[in-house]
């Protein structure tokens, strides 16, 4: 039986499939890295927006390329236009691939129009971090934050993401929402859409 | 009707990095604890010194009437030990698990300085569970 067990060699490198990938990664790893990023970010800075602001901004560069490589795996390169496609996108193929779980839950706003809610018990990320009390209410979420901004603004709908403790009475630690406030080309656009 | 006195994890330069007691009976203030500390890290390396045969690793438990010393060192030289009532079982495993606990919310946390003492919530509230845990085993024996 010739050629049976031979890998077929691709003679351009662009030709090879993009593997699926480990499906696992180890978290301790994961913490260990996460936490020499916050180490690290944090002798290059001043205060703590701007310790938040580089943590978002390294999320930033996550989730531009997170949007289009599960754009190709997962959804067969269409892309979504409307804004609830791509909100249950984040909601649940994003936190599915990157947290091993789809988020607790997603809420718009109340109080105003442009403003959206992924809530989550505890982050993947803040699960082994406990902030010191002198830091007040800094959040290692904003990492989290700064992939979903990634993530929407690749896709065509830039908006402010940020990550904040919601205190929950009858429980110790606080939930984690992160609060979406898209442009408002983005609502106009969905207006016009109908 | 406390099986645990108290428990101390020490770096290993022998400062005293976290101690906390449990019932009046384990109770001792600051000095006292921070004496303990470095009293038994120096016994521990004494005892290295005192084996006849070579590769001794330290004091593992020491037994006294009142009470009884359960000692686990990681690999890093980091202590951790128990004060307990005498005769009080799975004490090596319960250390296990808090050395467990250490790795995961003390050394993963960004915000704790290595060989300083230990100020992380996530650790404190793991441990108590663990302890209750523990201590529901132990009593309904």
């Amino acid at each position: 039986m010739i050629g049976v067990g031979k890998i077929k060699q691709y003679t351009n490198v662009l030709e090879k499939p993009i593997s699926k990938g480990k499906q696992e990664v180890s978290l301790s790893a994961f913490a260990f890295l996460f936490s020499e990023l916050v180490q690290y970010n944090q002798t290059h800075v001043d205060n703590i927006s701007e310790l938040e602001r580089r943590l978002e901004d390294a999320g930033y560069a996550v989730g531009a390329r997170v949007l289009e490589l599960l754009c190709h795996r997962e959804k067969g390169n269409r892309r979504e236009t409307r804004l609830l496609g791509i909100l249950s996108f984040v909601h649940s193929t994003v936190w599915k691939v990157l947290f091993g779980k789809v988020a607790d839950s997603l809420e718009k706003g109340t109080e105003h129009e442009d403003e959206y809610m992924i809530s989550e018990k505890e982050l993947l990320v803040n699960r082994f971090i406990s902030i010191p009390k002198d830091m007040g209410t800094f959040n290692c979420g904003a990492f989290v934050a700064g992939i979903v901004r990634g993530v929407l603004d690749g896709a065509g709908f830039p908006a402010v993401v940020t990550a904040h403790f919601v205190p929950m009475e009858g429980q110790q630690r606080p939930r984690t929402t992160i609060l979406i406030k898209f442009a408002e080309e983005v609502l106009q656009r969905e207006a016009r859409l109908g | 009707m406390a099986a645990i006195y108290s428990l101390f994890i020490i770096n290993k330069s022998g400062g005293l990095i976290f101690y906390k007691d449990y019932g009046s009976a384990g109770r001792m203030d600051t000095n006292d604890s921070l004496r303990v500390a470095s009293l038994w890290h120096s016994m521990h390396a004494i005892s290295q010194q005192l084996s006849p045969t070579l590769g001794c690793s330290g004091i593992e438990l020491l037994e006294a009437d009142t009470f009884d010393l359960h000692c686990f060192q990681s690999l890093t030289g980091t202590k951790f030990f128990v004060v307990c009532e005498p005769g009080t079982p799975h004490m090596e495993s319960l250390l296990k698990v808090i050395y467990e606990l250490y790795t995961d919310y003390v050394l993963k946390n960004p915000f704790y300085e290595m060989e300083m003492p230990i100020r992380c919530e996530l650790f404190d509230s793991n441990l108590s569970q663990a302890i209750q845990k523990d201590r529901v085993a132990l009593l309904g024996r």
